[in-house]
C-alpha cells in the first residue's frame, strides 16, 4: 500500500486556483435563471452552446497543448474548473468525455495528424465524443467485447453493438474498444481503440430512456462501416492498456464527489431558514460535509498523481468507491430528514431536485465501472489477487 | 523532511519498547515509568515546544506523523497530549514540569472540588491541564483524589479548590477539546492503519476451503472497504492537524474527529469480522486496537458531537456553497 501511503494533503498551485474566481463570476451569470432541478443534472446536462460557450473562454482542454488550441495547464487547472462547474450545476455533459479522456486519450496515443484533426474542436467546444466500451454481453467483464473490426483494403469494417453509450446520439465520434484480431476467448489479447466517425452509412444510434424519463444513454449498431485506416487510434492490439489509462482519469475527479452537490445547497438553503432548521438537519448536514471534506482532498491529491504523469487506478477506485457512496447518501438522508418532519413547508423545487437526484442516483456507482468492480481492483492493489 | 527523521526515530523506539505485551502489562496495572522514560530521554515530549526553550520547534502539521504513531502502536502512555500541553505552556513562559500531562474538561462542583468524571490517561499521568470556567490550569495528579474509570488507564479526578486557585494557569483561554479531539484523530489514523494492515496480514495467512480466505470475493471486498475508510480517515486527521503554530482549527478538527471517529467503527466491525473468533481473544493482538478504536472514537467527542460543529458552521458560517466551507478547511498553501 506504499502507493497509498502517499496521500498527503496537497496543495492547489496558486496560478491554478486563480482560475476559480474567474469561472465562478461566469457560472452565476450563466445560470442565475436556471432552477435546481435542471441544474441537478450536472455533467449529464446537454448544451452545446454553453460546451462552446466554455471553449471561447479557453476552458476547455485547459490541460492540452496551446499546439492544439489547448490551455497549455496542469490537471489542478482542470480540476479547478470542473469543481466549479459541478457545484454550480453547469450543463458540461456534451464537451465531458472529448475533455476529460477522449482529447488526452488522442494526445498521448494519436499520430500528429490525428492530434492536428481531432483535438482543436474539441477544445472550441464544437466536437463531442462518446465512450464505446459497454456491450450487450461485455459490462463489467469488459474485455469480453465482440465488436469487431477487419482489415481492408482502404482501412477497417467494424460490425458490432455498443450499449449504455452516454450521449451517443449528440456526438460526432466515438472512441470503441473492439476486437481486431484473435477471437473472444482471447480476453485483453488483440483489442485496439478506433474512432468511429458516427455519421458514417452504417451507424445505427438509438437513445433509450432512463428511469426519470431521459435518454442520455443509446444503443449503436454498426452495420457494416467502412472506416479509414487511420481510425486506429495508438497500437493496435493495446487497446486494452489504453483504456486503463483512461480510466485513471475517469475515476478520481470530483465528479466523483459532488454529483448530488446542488441538491445539497439547495437543501441547505432551506435547512437554513427558521422553519427547515432542526437539530438533526444540522447534523446531518455536519455528517456529509464532514466526509466530502477528506474525499475532496484525496480527489486533489490523486490530481496531483496525475500531473506527475502516474496512472493513480488504484488510488483513482478508491475516492470513487467511497465519493459515490456519498453522492448515494446524500439523497436518500435528504430525504429521511425532509419527510421526519411534522409538518414541513418545503419548496417543491427541492422536492423536485430530490426526486430526480434520487432516480438517477443508482447510476453514480454504475457508470464509470461498478462498486464491486472498483473493490476487486483495490483487493488487486492490496496483493489479494 | 525534518519530520520524516523524527518519524522513523518514534517508530524505532515505539517498535522497540512499545510491544504488545508492555501494553497489557501497563494495562494490568504494571509500571509504565521505564516506557516513559524512555520517551522522556529521546526528547519527543517536547516537539512542539520553540527551540529557544529547549524544544524542537516543530508545528502541530509536522507531528501529524508522530500523533499517528502513537496510535499504530496502542502507546499506553499520553505523549500526544504531553506535546501539547508542554508547547502550550511553553508558549505562555510556564515551568515545564517533568512528566506526562493529561487533557480535560472539569467542572465546579458544589462540595468545592473541581472534577472530571472521565480524564483519559488520568491513572498514569502525572499532570493534567485542567480547563474549568473558561479557564486553563495544570494540576498535578499526585493532589487529586482518584476513582476509577471505564477503561484501564483512564480515572475520574478531583481537586480541592484551593489546588486549583494555586495552580499555573494558561494566559489566554484554550479550547482544549479541540485538541484532545485534534489527538485522537490523529492516533486513531494510526490505529486504524494497524487494523488495516493486521487485517490484510491474517487474511493472507489463514486458511479456510482450502485456499487464504483473501482469496474469497466477499473477504476481498470487505478488505477494500476497509483500506477506503482507513485512507479517508488518514486524510481527514491530517485535516485535523492542519496549523502553523500548536493549536489547531476547531472546525478542521471537526472534521477530522466526526470522519475518524465513523472509520474507527466500521473497521473495527470489519475486521472482527475477518479475524473470526480468533480476534476476539484475549491472547490475540487485534483487540489491543480495536478496543482503542472504539474508546477513541468516543474521547473528545464522538461523531455526532463534531458533526454538529461542522453543521453549525455550514448553517450560520459565510458561505452558500458547501464547497467553500470544504475548500476552506483542505485548500493548502
Amino acid at each position: 500500500m506504499s502507493a497509498l501511503d502517499s496521500l498527503t494533503l496537497t496543495a492547489i498551485p496558486p496560478e491554478d486556483e486563480a482560475l476559480r474566481e474567474p469561472v465562478r463570476a461566469f457560472l452565476r451569470e450563466a445560470l442565475q435563471d436556471v432552477p435546481s432541478r435542471v441544474r441537478a443534472k450536472s455533467w449529464s446536462g446537454y448544451d452545446p452552446a454553453f460546451s462552446r460557450a466554455l471553449g471561447q473562454k479557453g476552458w476547455l482542454g485547459i490541460t492540452l497543448p496551446p499546439a492544439y488550441g489547448g490551455g497549455g495547464r496542469s490537471a489542478f487547472a482542470r480540476y479547478v474548473l470542473v469543481e466549479e462547474f459541478l457545484n454550480w450545476g453547469a450543463p458540461v455533459g456534451s464537451h465531458w468525455i472529448a475533455d476529460r479522456q477522449s482529447a488526452p486519450l488522442i494526445l498521448r496515443y494519436g499520430t500528429e495528424a490525428q492530434r492536428q484533426f481531432y483535438i482543436p474542436p474539441i477544445c472550441r467546444g464544437e466536437s463531442f465524443f462518446c465512450i464505446g466500451m459497454s456491450e450487450p454481453n461485455a459490462g463489467s467483464d469488459l474485455a469480453s467485447v465482440r465488436t469487431r473490426a477487419t482489415r481492408t483494403e482502404a482501412g477497417w469494417t467494424l460490425n458490432g453493438q455498443k450499449i449504455w453509450t452516454t450521449n451517443a446520439h449528440h456526438c460526432q465520434y466515438m472512441i470503441a474498444l473492439v476486437r481486431t484480431s484473435g477471437d473472444f476467448g482471447d480476453r485483453q489479447k488483440g483489442l485496439s481503440q478506433l474512432i468511429v466517425d458516427l455519421s458514417l452509412p452504417g451507424v445505427t444510434v438509438r437513445p433509450i430512456t432512463d428511469l426519470s424519463g431521459d435518454s442520455h444513454f443509446c444503443e449503436v449498431f454498426f452495420d457494416n462501416v467502412q472506416l479509414q485506416a487511420d481510425a486506429l487510434i495508438g497500437a493496435e492490439g493495446k487497446g486494452w492498456e489504453q483504456v486503463n489509462a483512461e480510466l485513471a482519469f475517469e475515476r478520481s475527479g470530483p465528479e466523483r464527489l459532488f454529483s448530488s452537490i446542488v441538491l445539497f445547497d439547495e437543501w441547505l438553503a432551506f435547512v437554513r431558514t427558521p422553519a427547515g432548521r432542526t437539530p438533526s438537519a444540522l447534523r446531518l448536514a455536519g455528517k456529509i460535509a464532514s466526509q466530502l471534506a477528506p474525499l475532496r482532498a484525496m480527489s486533489v491529491a490523486v490530481t496531483e498523481k496525475l500531473t506527475r504523469g502516474e496512472s493513480p487506478l488504484v488510488e483513482a477506485a478508491l475516492v470513487k468507491d467511497l465519493g459515490t457512496g456519498v453522492e448515494q447518501f446524500i439523497p436518500a438522508a435528504i430525504a429521511d430528514d425532509l419527510f421526519s418532519r411534522e409538518s414541513a413547508d418545503v419548496p417543491l423545487e427541492l422536492l423536485q431536485t430530490l426526486s430526480y437526484v434520487t432516480h438517477v442516483a443508482p447510476s453514480f456507482s454504475l457508470r464509470g465501472g461498478t462498486r464491486d468492480i472498483l473493490r476487486g481492483m483495490i483487493a488487486r492493489g492490496l496483493g489479494l489477487r | 523532511m525534518m519530520d520524516e527523521l523524527l518519524n522513523d526515530a518514534v517508530r524505532q523506539l515505539l517498535a522497540d519498547q512499545c510491544t504488545p505485551a508492555v501494553v497489557r502489562a501497563i494495562e494490568a496495572g504494571g509500571s509504565h515509568a521505564a516506557l516513559w522514560q524512555q520517551i522522556e530521554n529521546a526528547g519527543f515530549a517536547d516537539a512542539l515546544v520553540s527551540e529557544e526553550a529547549g524544544g524542537a520547534g516543530l508545528n502541530l502539521a509536522d507531528v501529524f506523523g508522530m500523533l499517528e504513531l502513537c496510535g499504530t502502536y496502542a502507546l499506553p502512555v499520553p505523549l500526544g497530549e504531553t506535546m501539547l500541553a508542554r508547547g502550550l505552556l511553553a508558549a505562555s513562559g510556564i515551568a515545564r514540569p517533568p512528566g506526562s500531562i493529561a487533557l480535560t474538561l472539569a467542572t465546579r462542583v458544589s462540595d468545592g472540588h473541581i472534577a472530571s468524571a472521565l480524564v483519559g490517561s488520568g491513572r498514569i499521568a502525572d499532570h493534567v491541564l485542567v480547563q474549568c470556567d473558561g479557564q486553563a490550569r495544570l494540576l498535578r495528579t499526585a493532589d487529586a483524589i482518584a476513582s476509577a474509570a471505564v477503561f484501564p488507564l483512564d480515572a475520574a479526578l478531583r481537586w480541592p479548590i484551593a489546588r486549583w486557585n494555586a495552580a499555573p494557569q494558561l494566559p489566554d483561554a484554550v479550547d482544549l477539546r479541540s485538541l484532545q479531539a485534534c489527538v485522537y484523530a490523529a492516533q486513531l489514523s494510526g490505529a486504524l492503519m494497524a487494523v488495516f494492515q493486521r487485517t490484510l496480514a491474517h487474511a493472507n495467512e489463514r486458511e479456510q476451503f482450502g485456499r487464504p480466505i483473501g482469496k474469497f470475493q466477499a473477504i476481498q471486498h470487505q478488505l477494500s472497504v476497509i483500506s477506503e475508510h482507513t485512507f479517508a480517515a488518514r486524510m481527514a486527521a491530517q485535516i485535523g492537524c492542519r496549523s502553523d503554530g500548536i493549536v489547531p482549527d476547531r472546525l478542521c478538527v471537526a472534521v477530522a474527529k466526526a470522519r475518524t471517529s465513523e472509520a474507527a467503527l466500521e473497521v473495527a466491525a470489519l475486521a472482527h469480522a475477518i479475524h473470526g473468533a480468533i480476534g476476539f481473544t484475549a491472547e490475540f493482538d487485534l483487540q489491543l486496537f480495536t478496543r482503542r478504536l472504539h474508546l477513541w472514537r468516543q474521547a473528545g467527542g464522538s461523531e455526532s458531537y463534531w458533526q454538529d460543529v461542522v453543521g453549525t458552521a455550514l448553517l450560520d458560517g459565510e458561505h452558500a456553497m458547501v464547497l467553500d466551507l470544504i475548500r476552506g478547511v483542505t485548500d493548502i498553501h
